[in-house]
């Protein structure tokens, strides 16, 4: 299969939209099942009661909100170095669903520190550390529309994406580094995950239709910039 | 000024809000990066004397005691090595326990309590119906009594 | 898990108004997104 067909702008227009239609089915058949797990077959939680079910979506928000940077970075970082047009475009339409992702996450800890912890927000390190998440994609997100030129906006923007993957281990670790009012990981690869079973699996089905939307999402928006910016070129045209 | 010089300026003033921005996040960082205190640096006298910081730690079983005007309370936190008394008035986190983490922002007091005027809850990262949570309990219990 | 009635699962064992606020606000802003994409 000749895959760097796919690289150029002209030919992965067509084939992202087949792409986003797959993965939008994807998202509903992880989302439906997650979403049912997480409120009729998952049970009550002994120190949280039923306020713990915003876990369904406030973990998985999180960790796309992560994840989705460092593949922006990536594609920014490879458009800078392989001067492709297409990682460039890629990068740039991650970054709104990225941002999105971060809000929510922000938005559903905010909902769930109410009632459990007592408190919308503190400083604490994990919190600071995603908003800080936020405001690199609120940045990478102005800085490209302050600049007219497109390439130029690719190469700037990139550079910030770079620097800002910095902030992603510190999310991730801010846990542990430091005393926060966050609670540790429940799930992580160096030990078994401490959540029951049952809310375990609505939770992993949750996070893998976040993740299967995010590139639904992505695809449709990575069309949308292709029109607008190769609307000159003629190809789109006919 | 020629579009050129424009655009750059533009650039520079992006960056320099993101920077900005990204430098208050900072500052704000530092000086909560140690977000609470445990008893033990509290007796140690690590802790600033001059504002306000946060303890936490456990909440000792049978510690607390709420006071006949209704709103006051006490208890006290330990770090398994040494407990403070801690004294607040207002309403307790629905999380709040006995046995169970916390963590109080207020100053301490000449005779070496802690007042606090704000007390979260920290619940650990177990998740699992309560009839489990029983269940571990007395298993926990068991093993103690052996 | 038996809710036993559409009261008790709306009032989420008393912290319906924060489940829901979490649930709803995120179902707008995935509606706002796709909206936003649509293609004509």
């Amino acid at each position: 299969m000749r895959f760097w067909k796919y690289s150029t702008p002209q030919n992965f227009y067509p084939a992202a939209k087949k792409i986003a239609a797959v993965f939008f089915v994807l998202a509903l058949c992880f989302g439906i099942p997650g979403l049912y797990i997480g409120f009729f077959v998952a049970p009550t939680d002994h120190q949280q009661g039923e306020a713990y079910r915003i876990i369904f979506i406030h973990v998985p928000a999180a960790w796309m909100s992560m994840f989705i940077y460092v593949v922006m970075a990536f594609w920014a970082a490879v458009g800078l170095i392989l001067n492709t047009r297409l990682s460039s475009m890629l990068a740039q339409a991650l970054a709104p669903t990225g941002a999105l992702m971060t809000f929510l996450a922000l938005w559903t800890g905010a909902f769930w520190g109410r009632p459990t912890w007592g408190t919308w927000w503190v400083w604490d390190a994990r919190l600071t550390s995603e908003l800080v998440l936020l405001f690199l994609y609120v940045g990478f997100i102005a800085l490209r529309a302050s600049i007219e030129d497109p390439r130029r906006a690719d190469k700037a923007s990139a550079i910030l994406a770079i620097v800002g993957v910095v902030n992603v281990p510190i999310i991730y670790f801010s846990v542990k580094w430091w005393n926060t009012l966050h609670q540790g990981a429940s799930v992580s690869l160096t030990k078994a995950p401490s959540m029951a079973s049952d809310m375990l699996l609505g939770m992993l089905l949750m996070a893998l239709s976040f993740w299967m939307y995010s590139i639904a999402v992505s695809m449709l928006r990575v069309r949308k910039i292709i029109r607008d910016r190769e609307r000159n070129s003629g190809w789109l045209n006919n | 000024m020629k579009p050129r010089q424009k655009r750059l300026l533009l650039i520079i003033a992006v960056l320099a809000l993101v920077s900005l921005a990204a430098l208050l996040v900072l500052k704000a960082f530092k000086s909560n990066l140690v977000f609470f205190y445990t008893p033990t640096e509290v007796v140690e006298g690590k802790v600033p004397v001059a504002r306000a910081f946060r303890i936490g730690g456990m909440v000792v079983d049978g510690s607390l005691q709420r006071k006949q005007d209704g709103v006051s309370v006490s208890f006290s936190v330990t770090d398994t090595i040494h407990a403070i008394d801690v004294t607040y008035e207002g309403i307790l986190p629905d999380l709040f326990q006995e046995g169970k983490g916390v963590v109080a922002q207020g100053r301490l007091s000449e005779n070496g309590s802690f007042i606090a005027d704000q007390v979260l809850a920290k619940h650990d990262e177990n998740y699992m119906p309560p009839e489990a949570a029983e269940a571990l309990k007395r298993a926990r219990e068991m093993k103690l009594s052996e | 898990m038996e809710w036993g009635s559409l009261q008790n699962f709306i009032d989420m064992g008393g912290y319906g108004l924060y489940v829901w606020g979490s649930y709803l606000v995120t179902l707008f802003a995935i509606a706002i997104e796709i909206f936003s994409l649509r293609e004509k």
